[in-house]
């Protein structure tokens, strides 16, 4: 019997101890759960024909494994699954509908080198596998894929939809795999799983401006999902989705007292159909950011205002928190930042940014150097060609200088599927309308030859252009391949898609600084924009149609084909069964059945045989085939009555 | 371009001696049978000749050597292994006999025919022709042996010929695979070669239109399906080898035309230039096929499927507006196969 007291000051001890290890826990948990983190940020942004641009960047992290265990907080689970289960250093899947206009959107910006996406679904992947284990892991991961966004991504899993580029796409070390499908439609059974992986969904937060209609009636819309992973930083999980809008305002038609017409003010409810009213609880950060072009801002310069939410030109509805602005190389301010911290806003008071013009404005946006484009030459479903044009859009004027020597380099990343022929030799380049030498423009070239029904063939070749050059067409001959009734898809006379081709240009860089702001300023949106990037562009997808057979008819060319060869079988068979004196004594025997009837006299004299009529033998032996003959049909008769009934009762 | 119509010529002349040949020795049987009066009645064109310019003259024959692809150098190769066999030149039989063999898979039956005769000699008409002859007029036979070995006992056979053929046959196969594997180290040796080469000829793998019975079929036929049709359209060929050869042993020359007729039709990539080859061959039997029948029907077949073939090519390809191919392919297959059968009835 222990005393009370004792016994008091043990349960005492206990409960101390039970407090002090549920503290570590908390604290460990909360330490664990604090790493993770997430920022939602969108972007929007007038684009110079009447357009809206908006883009949501949604970015979670995950601490090392080690350091978090199994247990996630914000980060998606499927996601860090799936990194762990396929040993994924980077990858980047896409979804995109529309087209990047770079003629009116750009094409130097970071926003349209990254975001400015093929059509249809890309995906490219590096692993941090042995080689050897790569092309399984492809296919793994595919099929992974396609199920956690209801898409039919698995098709990339056979190898001739996936290749491994070397050094055109991404310098790697042949643990990179890319693949598209330029056909893939993208609708919101797609989008709705890229939701769930917030972790506010789309209740809360900046993700709950996504009103399904407006995104979709738009022009161009792209969600991607990027994933980076190492060791040391964990998991980094960037969502974003780029949409352009047409804002459906009234102020868009006038005109205004100067005679031209002014750009629709927009603001996000007319975009949305609805207004912020908070950020999402569990996001570390929350902003809205409007970006003035640099060809904006020059106008606002030239106005002679400075350059701020108001001034001669626009003014934004809602003052904005901060604003940044980007310098270029030139030490010079080319494009602005007004920026907005959702913090601020409740659904008392909820957040909706616009734009309103005062002056009629016409502005452009950097283009990349040239503008690539891709088409089909030829006619019929044999051979054809494939044409890649380059048109300068005096972009490299302002930024190289003129000397002799100076060349801009282009890289070319194609893949073509392996129905399309392509026979790499017939290469020619034209430059400005003259046939130059492949050596002299051609720096690098690396080819694999698709094999039939095997691979796809991949191109990556480094071009050097003149700096001086206005138009360059590299065309490449193919010849149409012949498929499998099997192989063809259910629509098969629209044609067959090559996916687009990627053009990107190394010496000239696509990224941003933003040297204004403080470092406790930490905006993942500016820190992508920070990153190096090369300006990239791809072109358009080629539509080839190819030969089709009859698909109605499957089972008629199977048996008109054994009908054929039972013929030959037969005949021939037949043919060598007789002898010669066989054959005599038949015609012998059709000498004597002339008498009887009319089909063995034209078969005699078709034979050119003098046709005997003296011949009289007596009809015995003649009768006795016929007796024969009726015997077995008569039997064949019989045999066929007892099968029916038989078959029937 | 040059190197085909040389090609194209050197097989005219090979045919022409082998015609000569075949013809020298079909007079010596039927003399040795007393039926010179026949001789003499039969029609009786210089066989070598009219071959040789059936061969060139061919419209198929000109078509494939202007377009410059291989087949004329293949039929080379068969009409040397003809000629070498006709003429007893074992090497010169086995050299043809391995190239062929090696650019095209097919000729590799035409074993039978080869050894045949080399064994036999030339072509005779039946051996039960002589023995009939033989039972009914035995001394004239036995008085009459010095014409060499085609006279006496037609039913021997000479395994020595034989014997150095295969000889011959191995040196050369030795030969031409060993420079192959030279040549083919780095790519991946002679297992891909002949997965690459022979495995393609018997699976049909590529499926472009050509003038033949399988690739529509080949196109169409459920997977499921495939291997077994694939089996089954192979064997066609190689079931016929035996009856055939059985059939026909006393004409080894005939066996092999009829063979290339066969293999023309039923090959899984057929061209232009396996129907020029037999019917240049046709030409070295026209003594025997003078009581053809059917002979307009199968002319004008000939002319109209080579006139329409073009007309749908285009029209299905480059127009893309009907699939007429199939219709065509079936009318050559049967003209090809109707044609086998008239020839055969001749024997």
């Amino acid at each position: 019997m222990m005393p009370p007291s004792t016994a008091r000051r043990l349960c005492f001890l206990s409960l101390l101890l039970l407090l002090l290890l549920l503290a570590a826990a908390a604290s460990a948990t909360a330490d664990a759960a604090a790493a993770e983190e997430f920022t939602e940020e969108l972007l929007l942004r007038p684009l110079p024909d009447r357009k809206a641009l908006a883009h949501f960047h949604f970015r979670s992290s995950a601490p090392p494994a080690s350091a978090a265990g199994r247990h996630h907080h914000l980060f998606p689970k499927a996601i860090s699954q799936l990194v762990q289960k396929f040993h994924i250093s980077e990858l980047e899947l896409s979804f995109t509908q529309g087209r990047w206009n770079y003629e009116q959107w750009g094409g130097y910006d970071p926003m349209s080198t990254n975001n400015a996406k093929p059509p249809g679904v890309e995906l490219w992947a590096i692993f941090d596998l042995p080689l050897a284990e790569i092309d399984a892991t492809w296919k793994n991961l595919t099929h992974t894929l396609s199920g956690l966004f209801c898409a039919s991504i698995n098709f990339l899993e056979s190898s001739t939809a996936f290749s491994a580029p070397r050094w055109g796409f991404k310098l790697n070390e042949g643990n990179l795999r890319y693949g598209a499908l330029p056909r893939e439609a993208v609708c919101t059974e797609n989008l709705t799983p890229w939701l769930k992986l917030l972790p506010c969904r789309d209740k809360a937060g900046i993700a709950s401006l996504l009103y399904r209609p407006s995104v979709y009636k738009g022009y161009y819309h792209s969600q991607k999902l990027k994933l980076k992973s190492s060791q040391s930083l964990g998991i980094i999980l960037d969502q974003t989705l780029t949409v352009v809008l047409q804002p459906n305002t009234v102020s868009g038609k006038q005109l205004h007292s100067t005679g031209g017409q002014l750009q629709p003010s927009w603001s996000m409810e007319h975009l949305f159909s609805k207004k912020l009213s908070g950020k999402c609880l569990v996001s570390k950060s929350s902003r809205v950011f409007v970006e003035i072009e640099k060809g904006i801002v020059d106008n606002v310069d030239k106005a002679g205002s400075d350059v701020s939410s108001n001034n001669d030109l626009f003014v934004l509805s809602t003052a904005p928190d901060r604003s940044l602005k980007e310098l270029d190389n030139l030490e010079v301010q080319s494009s602005s930042l007004y920026e907005y911290d959702v913090n601020n806003y409740n659904s008392d008071k909820p957040l909706n940014v616009g734009i309103t013009w005062k002056l009629p404005l016409i502005w452009s946006c950097t283009r990349a150097p040239y503008h690539a484009s891709r088409f089909l030459m030829g006619s019929g479903n044999e051979r054809g060609s494939i044409a890649m044009s380059f048109l300068s859009t005096g972009l490299d004027k302002q930024l190289v200088d003129s000397s002799n020597d100076c060349s801009i380099k282009a890289v070319v990343f194609q893949v073509v599927p392996w129905y399309v022929k392509v026979y790499y030799h017939s290469l020619e380049v034209f430059i400005d309308g003259n046939s130059k030498a492949i050596s002299e423009v051609v720096d690098k070239i690396h080819v694999t030859p698709s094999e039939d029904k095997l691979l796809p063939g991949t191109m990556e070749m480094l071009l050097k252009f003149p700096c001086s050059m206005q138009l360059a067409t590299l065309t490449l001959d193919f010849d149409k391949g012949f498929l499998h009734i099997d192989e063809y898809p259910p629509d098969a006379n629209q044609g067959f898609d090559i996916p687009s081709a990627l053009v990107s240009f190394p010496e000239f860089n696509s990224s941003r600084s933003y040297p204004e702001a403080d470092p406790l300023f930490v905006s993942p949106l500016l820190e992508n924009f920070k990153e190096d990037g090369v300006v990239k562009s791809y072109t358009e997808v080629l539509l080839v149609p190819l030969t089709t057979p009859d698909f109605s008819m499957p089972y008629n060319v199977i048996t008109f084909t054994c009908t054929v060869l039972a013929l030959y079988f037969g005949s021939l068979l037949n043919a060598l069964r007789r002898r010669i004196g066989e054959e005599e004594r038949g015609l012998k025997k059709a000498g004597i059945l002339n008498k009887r009837g009319l089909i063995p006299l034209l078969i005699a004299k078709l034979r050119g045989q003098k046709v005997d009529p003296s011949e009289s033998e007596s009809t015995s032996p003649a009768s006795l085939p016929r007796s024969k003959l009726l015997l077995k049909v008569v039997f064949v008769a019989v045999v066929a009555i007892v099968f029916h009934y038989l078959s029937n009762s | 371009s040059l190197v085909f119509v040389a090609v194209d010529f050197i097989a005219a002349m090979l045919i022409r001696s082998t015609g000569r040949t075949l013809q020298m020795a079909r007079n010596r049987s039927l003399k040795s049978l007393d039926l010179t009066k026949s001789v003499n009645n039969s029609v009786n064109v210089s066989a070598g000749d009219t071959a040789s310019l059936i061969y060139l003259w061919n419209p198929w024959t000109i078509i494939t050597c202007v377009g410059s692809c291989t087949s004329p150098i293949e039929n080379l190769m068969v009409v040397i292994m003809l000629h070498g066999a006709c003429s007893r030149l074992a090497p010169l039989a086995a050299f043809g006999y391995v190239m062929a063999t090696h650019l095209s898979l097919y000729p590799a039956i035409l074993i039978l025919p080869v050894a045949l005769l080399l064994g036999y000699g030339p072509d005779t008409p039946p051996t039960k022709v002589f023995l009939q002859k033989g039972l009914s007029a035995n001394k004239i036979d036995m008085s009459d042996n010095g014409k060499g070995t085609s006279q006496k006992g037609f039913g021997q056979f000479s395994w020595k010929p034989i014997l150095h053929f295969i000889l011959w046959v191995f040196i050369w196969s030795c030969y031409v695979l060993s420079l192959n594997s030279i040549i083919l180290n780095k790519v991946g040796g002679l297992q891909e070669m002949f997965e690459k080469t022979y495995g393609f000829i018997l699976t049909v793998k590529d499926l472009s239109p050509n003038i033949g019975v399988l690739w529509y079929f080949f196109a169409e036929v459920f997977d499921f399906f495939r291997s077994f049709f694939l089996i089954v359209f192979n064997m066609n060929i190689i079931f016929m080898v035996l009856p055939l050869a059985i059939r026909l042993k006393h004409r080894p020359c005939f066996l092999a035309f009829v063979y290339t007729a066969i293999v023309a039709m039923l090959k899984s990539y057929p061209s232009a230039g396996d129907s020029a080859l037999y019917l240049g061959l046709l030409g070295l039997f026209a003594n025997e096929l003078a009581e053809m029948q059917f002979t307009f029907f199968l002319f004008f077949g000939y002319i109209g499927v080579s006139l329409l073939s073009p007309v749908m090519h285009n029209l299905w390809i480059w127009r893309v507006s009907l699939s007429l191919y199939l219709y065509l392919y079936l009318y050559l297959s049967l003209s090809l196969s109707t044609h086998t059968c008239c020839v055969l009835l001749l024997t």
